[in-house]
């Protein structure tokens, strides 16, 4: 199969250039850069768990990457004077965000889709909120500042971006086959057949509590291993970094890249990540040095990811890489008003029997 | 006793504000099934829009006699004019398109549209509180120690018309039938001879409207605003607009009017109240969908096979 | 010998209106039972009673003498009963393979770490399902559409692979609701000629039917349901002569369908 050696060939060379990367370039900032976008990568691979295999709009992702976050900082820093280290906190973190994922999707289990989004963006307020108010353990608006450092062998990763790099990297290429197994799998089938048609999954035999609640488990356990990762490198946690505009970040992530497909989400993700910490920046210093002071390119984000999510699902649905599916599910639909018509009422559940 | 009928009157003059934008999300629910996410913002957008006329027209004060309703009206009347105008326009460069895609594309538009307007009013007014000019003399009466202020009859005087008249109109007109009967069914509406666009548009014509005027109304009563008011806003109406059971536009204003008063005696008699108040309400949203998706007055709909 | 399927004094009402009264049958094992009845007769809510989507007012159904009371829609599916939809529900935008390995699930043992690291006991299952995946497609006659989205199917295909489906899981009994709907003549003969050879896999069919040539060419009893009530029943030919049966159902225009 010359395709499939094709795709072994180029997996192989990008997994070379990344690990070469910090060596070739050693710009501090721009692995800095790297680090970052690896994480929220992470990010977007376990919210296509939830959103774009199983079909569940969670608008609320940001809470496991706040709960991710804090188990790092309350369990590994002189706030409660708890010292777990940084490899036993992934985890400890993943798990802690994964039973977190079970409690919060329970009760959207037997929500329709547009009230389980609305549900989850509940969550998806409640929890900073919480975090923010419980400031005898989580010192309020400030933060959990000087977070343990991890370190490997005995050596402190210091305050270079490198080390974080390459966990990242280990972690995202973890990530990626942990998804692509998933996706292949008899609970991969069940999430697809559950985002198609619930009934008829449940007519398979499908445990459909089960199969969402794997879903949002599995989700938010990345995001707890972002959170750690993040926290660490930040060397701080607080409640103002996981606002609604996080969620609705890496939700830009997936409708870019194109949702249900692992590829997608992770050049959506880098992209996005390139856009907003390097693009806009640069071209704010450019404009700068060119004398227009006061344009400030950093102050279109949320336009961006607007802008993003309008014009994809008006013109590009299924993403710039779409999975083959999404492709064939978005422009049939919209072709073909019989269908959506039928959806439409099998969703309003209030349209006379045929 | 005294603190809670105070926190009761609080409330209310709250829950105006978030009847008269619950409204705007349990219209164009009903007759599209979409929550416009963005419907918050058009809230927000009436706030700054009054603000500019009264600017324009060089009201920054108290303003006293006959003159004071004209402004009122003025400032009204505009900030409902462009605010329904922008609601229109939404309708028709994104939802309108997304009519027959598949359910969830139309809200993620919808949250899409939210992040725009809300850059937009940042790029316009800049990311911190603006002031709202105090146009209306406030001064208040005490009633066996609750004290009601004239801007809180304002409040719940404008949002009870405001609703008496929306009642009337789609009661008793032409048009409010073409929409209730398009929110039943659209093809059979269609049949009828209903134009469906035209009523769609007029639904979101109207419901942003009301958001316009529930944003002079908010302007007038915290005397502020900023770009990002309308999420917090947006997310407690909606709540309302489900509470009261979502299509139903009795529904929406009685719960505006819960949420509101939940919201004050919350922030009154929970410890640390103030900070604790929006997990209340939106714990209040995530019970109430989850145990009464239909509302207090919808009625549950059972699966279809 | 225990009956397959037993339904005893099955009573719905779905608020205030009572959508089947009393209803008593049973589906001997290894038989093919037909119901008929106009329509909003009552038939399709009978499946749906027996696939758990809706609970009986009363009465009780028992699947080879045992309580089906209480149980969900997948506990029932994996106690050995398939179903296909009147309006065909397939998954639409999964492969027809997928939809068949789908059908296979409550019969598969891979866990959640199973189909994490595809364990080899993961792969070795997800090898067997695919290789009856095929088997079935075959069965059905889909055996060059695997790779097709069941949504780009013609009709008669669907349903077919809607039958391959509900056959993946080795029932006991499956049920088929409408299956000839909407099909041409030759597409109802290779149904009839598929249905005899689901029965000859040992798999006891019941099924809702309107078309009378199908019911009286398949099936050795039919049941005969009119405004919620069983009106007859018997052996085809029977049911047929019964008056009152010709004059709820076969008198009238629908019952030519």
């Amino acid at each position: 199969m010359p395709a499939r050696r094709r795709a072994a060939v180029t997996i192989i060379a990008i997994g070379v250039a990344l690990l070469a990367f910090p060596f070739v370039d050693r710009n501090n900032a721009q692995i800095d850069f790297m680090a970052n976008a690896g994480a929220f990568i992470l990010l977007a691979l376990g919210l296509n768990i939830v959103v774009g295999f199983a079909g569940l709009l969670d608008l609320g992702y940001a809470a496991f990457f706040a709960i991710g976050s804090y188990s790092y900082a309350m369990l590994a820093s002189q706030q409660f004077g708890i010292h777990i280290p940084f490899w036993v906190m992934l985890f400890v973190a993943s798990g802690i965000a994964a039973i977190f994922g079970i409690l919060l999707g329970a009760p959207t289990l037997r929500l329709r889709g547009d009230y389980l989004a609305i549900v989850t963006l509940g969550f998806g307020e409640i929890v900073p909120q919480t975090f923010l108010n419980l400031e005898k353990y989580t010192n309020g608006p400030n933060g959990i500042s000087s977070l343990d450092q991890p370190s490997l062998f005995g050596k402190a990763f210091g305050f270079s971006a490198t080390p974080y790099y390459y966990v990242t990297l280990v972690l995202i290429a973890l990530g990626i086959v942990v998804a692509s197994n998933l996706q292949n799998s008899r609970l991969g089938r069940a999430w697809m057949a559950i985002r198609e048609d619930e009934l008829a999954a449940r007519h398979m035999g499908i445990n459909t509590t089960a199969a969402k609640l794997s879903a949002f488990a599995l989700g938010a356990s990345f995001s707890g291993l972002a959170g750690v990762v993040y926290a660490a490198k930040l060397n701080l946690v607080s409640p103002d970094e996981f606002q609604f505009n996080v969620s609705v970040l890496v939700l830009s992530m997936l409708v870019l890249g194109g949702m249900g497909n692992i590829a997608g989400v992770i050049i959506g993700s880098f992209v996005l990540s390139f856009i907003n910490s390097f693009l806009l920046p640069q071209s704010t210093s450019l404009a700068h040095a060119a004398g227009l002071v006061n344009l400030d390119f950093t102050n279109y984000r949320f336009m961006l990811y607007g802008v993003i999510l309008v014009l994809m699902m008006l013109f590009r649905p299924e993403g710039l890489i779409p999975s083959r599916q999404r492709k064939a599910e978005f422009h049939e639909a919209l072709s073909d008003p019989t269908l959506a018509a039928q959806e439409q009422a099998e969703y309003s559940g209030a349209a006379a029997a045929p | 006793m005294e603190i809670f009928f105070q926190q009761v009157v609080n409330g209310l003059s709250l829950g105006g504000i978030y009847a008269l934008i619950a409204l705007g999300y349990t219209m164009v629910y009903g007759i599209i099934e979409l929550i416009n996410f963005a419907h918050g913002d058009v809230y927000t957008l009436g706030t700054f829009f009054s603000l500019a006329i009264l600017s324009a027209i060089g009201v920054s004060g108290e303003v006293h006699g006959p003159a004071l309703i004209g402004i009122v009206a003025l400032a009204v009347l505009s900030a409902m004019l462009l605010c329904g105008v922008t609601g229109v326009l939404i309708e028709r460069l994104a939802y309108r398109r997304l009519r027959n895609a598949p359910r969830l594309a139309p809200l993620i538009t919808a949250i899409g549209m939210s992040f725009i307007l809300e850059n937009v009013m940042q790029l316009w007014r800049g990311p911190s509180p603006v002031p709202f000019p105090q146009v209306i003399p406030n001064p208040s009466a005490s009633f066996g120690g609750v004290v009601v202020s004239a801007k809180q009859v304002l409040v719940v005087g404008l949002a009870v018309v405001m609703m008496a008249a929306l009642q009337v109109f789609i009661y008793n007109t032409k048009l409010g039938k073409a929409m209730r009967a398009t929110a039943q069914d659209r093809d059979a509406a269609q049949l009828m001879g209903i134009n469906i666009n035209t009523t769609i548009a007029l639904t979101f014509l109207i419901g942003s409207a009301l958001a316009g005027a529930a944003g002079f109304v908010s302007g007038v009563y915290y005397g502020t605003t900023w770009f990002f008011n309308g999420f917090e806003a947006g997310l407690k109406a909606f709540t309302a607009a489900v509470l009261g059971g979502i299509g139903n536009v009795a529904g929406a204003m009685l719960g505006g009017f819960l949420i509101g008063l939940v919201e004050a005696v919350a922030t009154q008699y929970i410890p640390g109240g103030a900070q604790w108040s929006n997990v209340v309400v939106f714990s209040v949203l995530v019970l109430v969908l989850i145990f009464r998706p239909s509302g207090l007055l919808g009625e549950s709909l059972p699966e279809k096979v | 010998m225990t009956p397959m399927l037993r339904l005893s004094e099955v009573r719905k009402v779905f608020g205030g209106l009572v959508a089947l009264n009393d209803l008593s049958f049973e589906v001997a094992p290894g038989s093919i039972v037909a119901m008929i009845g106009p329509n909003g007769a009552g038939k399709s809510t009978v499946f749906n009673l027996i696939t758990g989507v809706y609970q009986p007012t009363h009465g009780s159904i028992d699947l080879e003498g045992r309580s089906l009371r209480g149980l969900d829609t997948a506990a029932i599916a994996s106690l050995g009963i398939a179903r296909t939809f009147q309006n065909v529900r397939l998954f639409a935008f999964m492969s027809a393979r997928d939809n068949v390995m789908t059908g296979r699930h409550a019969r598969m043992r891979a866990n959640l770490v199973d189909s994490l690291l595809h364990t080899p006991a993961q792969r070795a299952e997800e090898k067997s399902v695919r290789e009856r995946a095929r088997e079935l497609l075959r069965f059905v006659g889909l055996e060059r559409e695997a790779d097709s989205y069941a949504r780009n199917l013609p009709y008669g295909s669907q349903r077919r692979l809607e039958i391959a489906r509900g056959l993946a899981g080795d029932p006991k009994l499956l049920l088929l609701d409408e299956p000839a709907a909407g099909m041409n003549p030759k597409e109802k003969e290779s149904l009839i000629d598929l249905i005899g050879r689901i029965r000859a896999r040992g798999v006891t069919i019941f099924l809702i039917e309107h078309d009378m040539q199908l019911v009286m060419n398949v099936s050795e009893r039919v049941t005969v349901l009119d405004h919620g009530e069983k009106i007859a029943e018997g052996a085809p030919e029977v049911v047929r002569r019964d008056e009152r049966v010709i004059e709820a159902y076969l008198g009238r225009a629908d019952g030519a369908a």
